[in-house]
């Protein structure tokens, strides 16, 4: 028994559970990578909670992201799910169309939105010039960055919207027509038939989505570095452009990033990591148990 | 006696010959493997001067790495694979190296060679040190200065580069052209933190700012520079129009480039490296500038400016520590060796001798840039244990300041100050003070 677990065991030791261990023990110490860790007991934590002047500013903006993003995605994947399920015409095209952003590499459609919303040379705001509109700063502007990180969200929902076309096309045939003999329009067929239906779905792409939020860090860093106009500096200056503009691109892994891998703080580094994880483990708990009461029993 | 000493003396002279006679083993050269942050054109400029070393020295045999950064340095150090020599471009970093043992020493070898630290100038000797320990030299320094544009100078009436604050303002504003919408054309010079090479370090020099009182402890808040230059620049800004400048930057080319902003005449006056000279004659040679001390808020302090530069040193746990300072040493110490690569990657020369090498190829616009770099009241970076994310925590409070964020200066310097000085204490591993 133990020998078929063998390969399980050896992948989950090596790739999650020693790093977990260690992580762990390193976020007691102070340890910058090429001295010895040396224990500081709880001097890390004290520090993440009481004085970093950052972290607080990243978890405001990481809790921005999950409260504003999830949401629209699992809305905008949804209502993309229901009008494929509901074409007559073109279904193949149209799938193809909505899915093919969530192909694109994280980094090239990030440069690309960026390239795109740029306020001065960028189509989006030329032609809202065009139009008589002075277009916002985006990128560049700290009210408008995280808003043009969601449009890039929203845009690569595909993923998630495959998941609800399948959930929505396996919805049984036999329940939508008695709920019609029964009287029921269009509206409250997808409130009593549809959701109830697909709810573990929407249950799995709340928790997803979540997570994806707590761990939101390519977009970020790339849109920030390339706004900042740092792109093809030396990597001496990566660090300033982490969070441009004003740190509200600033989320809780870009700092940790920061922390780690630029100030070569891996101690400190670990804590924060270790309260991501129990934030991460807390939320989905939270989620999970409070699903109960939404999600269809049948369905599961 | 004497007859006994005679035959000793035979005796000797017959071993000797016996041994010069004696076939030769000749073992192979010793690999040395170096580590540079320098790509293309500056990268070949480096192999060239490492061939020349090896040409001198055949029992080695120099294999040179480009594009490295610190995360693999680090990297490497932590998996013992690392180099024989590395050299970095943050000389930020120095409190780490030195700090936690990364980087050797250099202490012993540099007195046994006979090497001392007055061949440097202060600022760079300053640069290569922390806690008492000298693990790095410095290979070529990047100083700053003010470029100017001539011809836009000559449109709009100025004879000359501005030397006080005053004239750099009343410049600024007379450079500055708007479009008709209000947005900016061309813009005096752009104080805007993050603007290409503007960090706090490099613009508070001429006003005098330090960071540290006699204690060691950050002092932003009672030094009078820093509020009168974050004062002024905001002013600055305000002047311009904050959203109006971030638009004007968003749409300007890369710093690294042709489309560089200063290059194509879309701002008039800019802080930059001497490094700069060489781009320009590269891509702009047709370009009519000048190059100048930035302007300073106190006359005494004119000619000033701000310096730091590639900093090379030896990696701890290496198996050729002797033969690595060798080259180390001719690297950064031979005048004939800094005088060529300071004319093959405009960087300049970081001994005090190699600034007055008749090797050096003369330039006019260059030569602003050796000046300053001798200058005393030169300054650099803080060197901290917490390396560059000391002066980032700084930029981070002066980027808040221009947007407005910050309405109460003092009292926001009183607590940079204190978070500074926090930053500090969790970096040395003594958690908050």
């Amino acid at each position: 028994m133990l020998l078929l677990m063998a390969p399980w065991l050896v992948g989950f030791s090596v790739f999650f559970g020693y790093p977990l261990v260690m992580s762990a023990y390193l976020s007691l110490n102070h340890y910058d990578l090429l001295s010895p860790p040396r224990w500081v007991g709880l001097a890390n934590y004290r520090y993440l909670f009481s004085v970093d002047p950052q972290t607080w500013t990243a978890v405001k903006n990481t809790l921005w992201l999950i409260v504003v993003l999830v949401p629209l995605q699992v809305l905008s994947a949804f209502g993309l799910a229901i009008m494929l399920a509901r074409a007559r015409q073109g279904v193949g095209i149209f799938r193809t169309i909505f899915y093919l952003p969530a192909l694109a590499p994280p980094v090239a459609a990030t440069l690309g939105f960026v390239f795109i919303l740029n306020p001065a040379t960028g189509p989006v705001n030329t032609i809202l010039g065009h139009l008589g509109i002075s277009g916002p700063l985006w990128f560049q502007d700290p009210h408008w960055s995280k808003p043009s990180l969601v449009l890039l969200g929203i845009w690569g929902v595909g993923n998630t919207m495959i998941i609800f076309l399948a959930a929505v096309l396996d919805v049984p045939r036999t329940l939508y027509e008695s709920a019609q003999l029964d009287g029921a329009g269009p509206l409250q067929r997808l409130r009593y038939v549809t959701l109830p239906s697909i709810s573990p779905v929407i249950l799995f792409a709340v928790v997803l989505g979540v997570i994806q939020g707590l761990q939101y860090f390519t977009q970020a860093y790339v849109a920030a570095g390339v706004a900042a106009g740092q792109a093809s500096q030396a990597a001496d200056v990566t660090a300033v452009s982490l969070g441009y503009p004003l740190d509200s691109t600033l989320f809780y892994p870009v700092l940790l990033y920061q922390h780690g891998f630029t100030d070569f703080q891996m101690g400190y580094a670990s804590a924060m990591a270790m309260f991501l994880l129990v934030v991460s483990f807390a939320v989905t708990l939270v989620i999970v148990l409070n699903s109960r009461r939404w999600v269809h029993e049948g369905a599961r | 006696m004497k007859r006994v000493a005679l035959v000793a003396a035979l005796l000797a002279l017959v071993l000797a010959g016996a041994a010069a006679g004696a076939p030769r083993h000749r073992s192979a050269p010793t690999k040395l493997t170096v580590w540079v942050g320098w790509s293309a054109r500056e990268l070949a400029a480096f192999k060239k001067l490492a061939a020349e070393y090896q040409k001198a020295n055949p029992d080695v045999s120099l294999s040179v790495v480009g594009s490295i950064n610190d995360d693999k340095i680090v990297a490497a150090i932590r998996a013992g694979t690392a180099p024989d020599v590395v050299s970095s471009f943050n000389s930020y970093n120095v409190g780490i190296y030195c700090g936690t043992g990364g980087w050797i020493d250099l202490s012993s070898l540099m007195k046994q060679s006979g090497i001392s630290t007055s061949m440097f100038p202060p600022t760079t000797n300053y640069y290569t040190q922390y806690g008492g320990k000298k693990c790095a030299l410095p290979l070529l320094a990047d100083t700053y200065g003010l470029y100017y544009n001539k011809t836009l100078f000559k449109k709009a009436g100025i004879a000359g580069p501005p030397k006080t604050i005053a004239e750099l303002t009343a410049d600024a504003k007379k450079l500055t052209v708007r479009n008709s919408d209000g947005s900016l054309k061309q813009v005096g010079i752009d104080p805007f933190i993050g603007f290409y090479e503007n960090v706090p370090e490099r613009w508070i020099l001429p006003w005098g700012g330090t960071y540290t009182d006699s204690s060691g402890k950050a002092h932003l808040a009672t030094d009078p520079a820093w509020t009168k230059w974050l004062t002024w620049q905001k002013q600055m800004i305000d002047w311009y129009g904050y959203k109006n400048l971030v638009k004007f930057q968003a749409g300007l080319g890369d710093e690294f480039s042709a489309s560089n902003a200063f290059e194509v005449g879309k701002v008039a006056m800019n802080l930059d490296g001497e490094w700069r000279v060489a781009f320009i004659k590269a891509e702009h040679p047709t370009l009519d500038y000048g190059t100048a001390p930035m302007p300073a808020a106190n006359p005494s302090l004119y000619g000033s400016g701000y310096i730091n530069g590639t900093i090379i040193g030896i990696p701890k746990n290496g198996k050729h520590t002797q033969q690595a300072w060798d080259f180390v040493k001719w690297v950064t110490t031979n005048t004939h060796a800094l005088a060529e690569f300071s004319n093959a990657i405009k960087n300049v020369p970081s001994t005090t001798a190699s600034t007055h090498s008749k090797e050096l190829v003369p330039d006019t616009h260059f030569a602003t840039f050796l000046k300053i770099f001798a200058n005393p009241k030169s300054g650099t970076s803080p060197i901290e244990a917490s390396g560059a994310s000391y002066t980032n925590l700084v930029q981070n409070f002066a980027t808040k300041w221009q947007a407005g964020q910050v309405k109460d200066l003092h009292g926001g310097l009183v607590t940079l100050d204190k978070q500074l000085d926090a930053q500090v204490s969790q970096a040395k591993g003594g958690g908050v003070p």
